[in-house]
C-alpha cells in the first residue's frame, strides 16, 4: 500500500513538472466575447470572437492625427487622465514613467493617455505637460479629442468608469486603470495604475505578451 | 547637611530637565507620527513617498534651504494652496497649482509640516499648532 502511494506521488510530481514545462506563461483574453457559429465545409463550427478596441481618431501632443492605424503592430497600454487632476493622476503617471523608461526604446510598444477634459487639455497644454513630465519621442502619446468619443471608448470598449462630477476634487470621477492591449486589439490585462506592485506585474506581462508569437490562445 | 541640600536640589533639577526634555521629545514624536498619516492621505500622491515630487510637474520637498526660508509661509501653502506661481526648488522652476485644504484643522497642518520638516533630509524640529495658528493669521 505504502509503495503504491509512493508511486502515485512520483507520477504526480512528474506530471506536474511536465505540465509546467509545456506551459509558458500566457495572459488571458479579457473583455466581452461572443460565440459565432458558422458552417465550414458543411460542418457547423463555433468560434469565439473576442471584443476588440474599435477605430478612433484623436490628436497627440505634437498635433498629429492618431488612429488605430498608428498603433498597427503595437502592444499598448491605455489610461485616462487630465492634466489638472489633483488626486490619482500624479501617482498613475509617476508609475507610468517607470513603464515608459523600461520600454521607450522598444519598437512595438506604446503608451496612450486619453484626456477626459479635452476642453482644458488642448494640444498645447498636453505638450507642456509632456515636456514637464520629461517624455519625448513617440512611445508615449497624450491624446486629445472629442469628449463623447473619449468617454464612449473608455466605458464601452476599455470598460473603465469615467464620469464628470463637480462634487469630487478636480471635477471628474475616474479610476486609475492601466489597460493592456495586444497587437490584435484585444484586452489582455487590467492593472491598478496607482499600485506600484500591479504596475511591476504589468511590466512583466508586457514582456510575456511581446514574446507571444502564436496568437491563437487556448482558453 | 548643606551639602545634602545642594545635592538634593541638583538631583531635582536634573530630573526636571530630563522630564521636560522628554516631554518635548514626546510632543515631537506625536506630531511626527500623526503627520505621517496626514502626509499619506493628502500629499503623498503628488509629492511622492520620499518627497521626490514628479519630474518638472511637482516639486520635491527636499529643498531644505527653501523650506527654512519660507517656514512662516508653509501653513498658508497647505491651507490655501498655491496658485500658478513660479517656485524655484533645487534650482528648477515649477509652476503648477497646489490644491487648498481649507477644512484642514491647524493641528493637522502642524503635524504634516513637522513630518515634512523632519523627513527627506530636512531638520526643522517641531512646528507647533501655536506657530501654525500665528502663521495662518498672516496669510495673504
Ligand atoms: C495635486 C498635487 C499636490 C498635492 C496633493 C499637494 N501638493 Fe504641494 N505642491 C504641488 C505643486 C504643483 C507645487 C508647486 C507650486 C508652484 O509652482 O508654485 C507644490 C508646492 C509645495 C510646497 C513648496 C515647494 C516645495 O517643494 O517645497 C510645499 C512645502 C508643499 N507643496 C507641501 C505640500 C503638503 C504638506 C501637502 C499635503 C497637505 C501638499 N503639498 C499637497 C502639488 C501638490
Amino acid at each position: 500500500m505504502k509503495k503504491f502511494a509512493g508511486l502515485i506521488l512520483i507520477i504526480l510530481a512528474f506530471a506536474a513538472c511536465k505540465f509546467n514545462d509545456a506551459d509558458k506563461p500566457r495572459l488571458p483574453i479579457m473583455g466581452n466575447r461572443d460565440a459565432v457559429t458558422k458552417t465550414v465545409n458543411g460542418k457547423q463550427v463555433t468560434d469565439t470572437v473576442y471584443q476588440t478596441i474599435p477605430d478612433f481618431k484623436f490628436v497627440n501632443q505634437y498635433g498629429d492625427s492618431i488612429t488605430q492605424k498608428s498603433l498597427k503592430g503595437d502592444i499598448y497600454v491605455a489610461d485616462f487622465f487630465f492634466t489638472t487632476c489633483p488626486s490619482i493622476c500624479p501617482i498613475m503617471h509617476r508609475n507610468m514613467l517607470t513603464v515608459y523608461n523600461e520600454f521607450k526604446n522598444v519598437p512595438d510598444f506604446k503608451i496612450i493617455s486619453h484626456t477626459i477634459d479635452p476642453k482644458h487639455d488642448s494640444v498645447a497644454v498636453m505638450k507642456k505637460y509632456a515636456d514637464k513630465l520629461g517624455i519625448t519621442g513617440n512611445s508615449w502619446w497624450l491624446l486629445q479629442g472629442n469628449k463623447e468619443q473619449t468617454y464612449d471608448l473608455g466605458q464601452k470598449n476599455y470598460l473603465v468608469a469615467i464620469k464628470q462630477d463637480d462634487g469630487t476634487p478636480g471635477g471628474y470621477v475616474h479610476q486609475g486603470w492601466f489597460v493592456l492591449v495586444d497587437k490584435q486589439k484585444r484586452i489582455r490585462g487590467y492593472y491598478d495604475g496607482t499600485d506600484e506592485k500591479q504596475v511591476a506585474k504589468m511590466i512583466g506581462d508586457i514582456k510575456i505578451l511581446r514574446a507571444e508569437v502564436n496568437t491563437e490562445i487556448a482558453q | 547637611m548643606k551639602l545634602k541640600v545642594i545635592a538634593f536640589i541638583a538631583v531635582m533639577l536634573c530630573v526636571i530637565i530630563v522630564s521636560c526634555q522628554s516631554e518635548a521629545e514626546q510632543e515631537y514624536k506625536r506630531y511626527y507620527g500623526s503627520g505621517t498619516l496626514v502626509y499619506k492621505a493628502k500629499c503623498q500622491n503628488c509629492h511622492g513617498e520620499k518627497g521626490e515630487g514628479l519630474s518638472n510637474l511637482i516639486p520635491p520637498l527636499t529643498d531644505t534651504a527653501y523650506l527654512k526660508k519660507n517656514k512662516a509661509q508653509l501653513a498658508c501653502f497647505v491651507k490655501y494652496g498655491i496658485k500658478e506661481t513660479i517656485t524655484t526648488i533645487n534650482g528648477k522652476a515649477y509652476e503648477g497649482a497646489m490644491p487648498a485644504n481649507v477644512d484642514m484643522p491647524a493641528i493637522d497642518i502642524a503635524e504634516v509640516l513637522t513630518y515634512i520638516g523632519n523627513s527627506f533630509g530636512n531638520k526643522m524640529g517641531t512646528i507647533t499648532v501655536d506657530e501654525v495658528n500665528a502663521d495662518l493669521e498672516k496669510c495673504k
